[in-house]
């Protein structure tokens, strides 16, 4: 009852249950796209519904929608738990919560009608983008203000990345953002060419490597030894996790370019940057894994756990694929196929919203002190979750490594064996698959949606159960 | 001696983990350094275009800016989101060579306000479509992709053949493109209005798309990349 008091978790509740719906709208959109791939008639000839306009509308609803949602739900909670403080603002709290939500909305409306600056990631045109900076300043801001009033002395290791995701996501929204607006609705990037395509990709991957990585780490931190109630496994990793990461994944966006126009010692230092990953991120992963240490018999009955621990394995395995394919023979193959987007989600997926999920789980018992409604549904939705993704990512790993082999084949008179068209052909069972195992995922999220509601609606229509009310009255 | 050397970076850690300016301090620092080694080079060293290192190739003077009605298809080009699934980045590699024809250039990109190079082939690459298929072909490509090409799975875009192309607005981009540095003289400016005037935007696609990789007349025997 004191916490309630003490802290300010009412934004935080919204954030939380906004990542929520958000999740299933996200997951949903990509479902669709995925079977526009399947079935192009799915397309109907609509403009607002094509594939080059919705496969926006996809990514930024699972990655700013969903992915920042619960990143500021668990920043402003795991800042205020941390810290035995309030937050520093609760008025910049709620501008971030409508502001951020504003956001969504003008996306949702822009990105069908084709109003994009056509950079992946960073489609929403600049009025958007103004709006984003100043959200995310008032965010980054709170956080900071809030650490400096904490009443423990040190700063405990998940704001360290928090933090380092807010600076360096300051660092390239502004930058990759820069153009020149021609009229409310349209903008030309200022910078071209090689250029444009290298601070593209240093957003791009660094989109990947601060928003969906070092972000999620911070709740990974927090919510991976509170569930396991146990402490970190090892302090020291931890360090050489945050600098090695910090450090180092702010180069690998060259290694979207290899063997492009850009010059070659850039995409080659992206390259060996890269494949030095594998230590910081593998040191992660082991930490958080072995805080399990002693606890694992927990695993059986836990089902919030389970989605955490899972996500660290994928975590593990996306980050040794990563620097795989960023090897420069690998991606000869790999680049311009579809084990890009398996890699993508094996990350997005297996890792980003399974930790999400494991933390949204946890912090709804918390924040509304009570118990989440099915137990069951929480076990289902972790198998579903991870079916999915399984049968989403292996799908498109034999689609993308079939697509480099059929490319690159070549007859015994020395001519091409496939055309373009050929390979395409032959992707259908692998697109259908795909779109069935992100299907199976997207139901995970729908019950997972039912599930919160219910257990809210169940504290809110009956206050007798919330310990804190009772206490207010 | 090697505990010392702990302590001392214990000490350096510990002094940030207490103090949140510090932190903040030193975390900014340390998230420059990739872009700032990776990016700020390339505006300057006279390596980044094949054009400084081969000022002899004269066919490397042929990039020019797009017309309007170029301009307009290239757009219409990103508003439809056809980067997300079509590259325009040719690699040295023999197959992409024989199947996309010449490896791109840097200086063929180096008016494309944001770069179009894309990151997945869903469909083929377009670096250098232009050329390779009759306007009536591209026309009925898009406006039923499996009629010409049944396995395709490309959207169908039948409202590109009914809209219209807004001269003003034309006449404003190429204003804000020569903002830019792209070297559009005053005259273009003035008749990009007449330039487009009446044209669909289906006009302004086969335009941009026949244009694309047709700028460089490349010269046998001739490496851009040494």
């Amino acid at each position: 009852m004191q916490e309630q008091q003490q802290y300010s978790f009412e934004v935080v509740k919204w954030f939380t249950y906004m990542a929520v719906v958000y999740f299933v709208i996200g997951t949903g959109v990509g479902v669709w796209i995925a079977a526009e791939l399947a079935w192009p008639a799915l397309n109907f000839d609509n403009p607002y519904i094509s594939f080059g306009r919705l496969r926006p509308v996809h990514t930024n609803a699972v990655i700013f929608a969903f992915g920042g949602s619960t990143l500021m739900a668990s920043a402003y909670y795991v800042v205020q738990r941390t810290s035995g403080v309030r937050l520093w603002s609760d008025k910049l709290a709620w501008f971030s919560f409508w502001g951020w939500n504003l956001v969504i909305l003008g996306a949702v409306i822009t990105l069908p009608l084709g109003l994009t600056q056509s950079k992946e990631y960073a489609e929403l045109e600049w009025p958007l983008d103004i709006l984003i900076a100043a959200v995310w300043l008032a965010y980054t801001f709170n956080f900071i203000m809030t650490l400096s009033i904490r009443k423990v002395s040190h700063i405990y290791v998940a704001n360290w990345f928090f933090l380092s995701m807010m600076v360096m996501v300051t660092y390239l929204h502004v930058v990759n953002s820069l153009v020149i607006p021609v009229s409310l609705w349209k903008s030309y990037s200022i910078f071209s060419g090689v250029q444009d395509a290298m601070i593209q990709w240093w957003w791009g991957h660094n989109a990947v490597g601060f928003f969906l990585t070092a972000g999620f780490l911070g709740i990974m931190y927090y919510f991976v030894p509170k569930q396991a109630n146990r402490p970190v496994y090892s302090y020291r990793l931890s360090v050489v996790h945050f600098w090695g990461l910090a450090f180092g994944y702010v180069w690998l966006g060259a290694h979207h370019l290899q063997y492009t126009a850009l010059p070659d010692w850039t995409g080659s230092l992206g390259a060996a940057i890269s494949l030095a990953m594998i230590i910081p991120s593998w040191g992660g992963a082991i930490n958080g894994l072995f805080t399990l240490n002693g606890a694992w018999d927990k695993l059986r009955t836990d089902y919030t756990l389970r989605f955490l621990v899972v996500s660290l394995a994928f975590y593990a395995m996306s980050t040794f694929e990563g620097p795989v394919m960023s090897a420069k023979t690998v991606n000869a193959l790999s680049h311009y196929t579809d084990w890009t987007i398996g890699h993508v989600h094996s990350g997005a997926l297996g890792w980003v919203a399974m930790v999400s999920v494991g933390a949204i789980y946890h912090m709804v018992e918390k924040l509304w002190n009570t118990k989440v409604y099915s137990v069951n549904l929480i076990n289902i939705h972790f198998w579903l979750a991870t079916i999915g993704t399984v049968l989403y990512i292996t799908s498109m790993w034999v689609s993308g490594i079939m697509q480099g082999l059929m490319w690159r084949a070549y007859d015994e008179y020395g001519n091409l064996t496939y055309t373009f068209v050929e390979s395409l052909a032959e992707m259908f069972p692998y697109y259908a698959m795909r779109t069935v195992g992100g299907f199976i995922f997207f139901l995970g999220a729908c019950l997972m949606l039912f599930n919160i509601t219910v257990t809210i609606r169940k504290v809110e229509t009956n206050p007798a159960s919330d310990m804190s009310n009772v206490a207010v009255i | 001696m090697s505990e010392q050397q702990d302590k001392k970076t214990i000490s350096i850690q510990e002094r940030l983990e207490k103090n949140i300016w510090a932190l903040v301090l030193a975390t900014a620092m340390v998230l420059s350094v990739g872009g700032i080694v990776e990016i700020v080079p390339l505006f300057y060293l006279k390596t980044t275009f094949e054009d400084q290192v081969h000022p002899e190739y004269e066919e490397l003077l042929g990039v020019r800016p797009y017309t309007a009605l170029e301009l307009a298809g290239r757009d219409i080009y990103q508003r439809e989101g056809c980067y997300l699934c079509h590259s325009q980045m040719i690699r040295p590699f023999r197959d992409e060579k024989d199947r996309y024809g010449h490896y791109s250039l840097a200086v063929e990109s180096k008016y494309d306000h944001p770069f179009q190079w894309g990151s997945k082939r869903t469909g083929p690459d377009l670096a250098r479509v232009g050329g390779k298929y009759s306007d009536e072909w591209h026309i009925q490509h898009m406006l039923d992709p499996r009629s010409v090409v049944p396995e395709s799975v490309m959207p169908s875009y039948p409202w590109l053949k009914t809209s219209k192309i807004d001269g003003l607005g034309m006449e404003k981009r190429l204003k804000a493109m020569k903002v830019l540095g792209v070297p559009y003289t005053e005259d273009d400016i003035r008749t990009a209005a007449i330039d487009v005037e009446g044209k669909t935007e289906m006009d302004a696609m086969v335009a941009y798309l026949q244009v694309l990789g047709t700028m460089v007349k490349f010269q046998p025997g001739r490496d851009y990349r040494d």
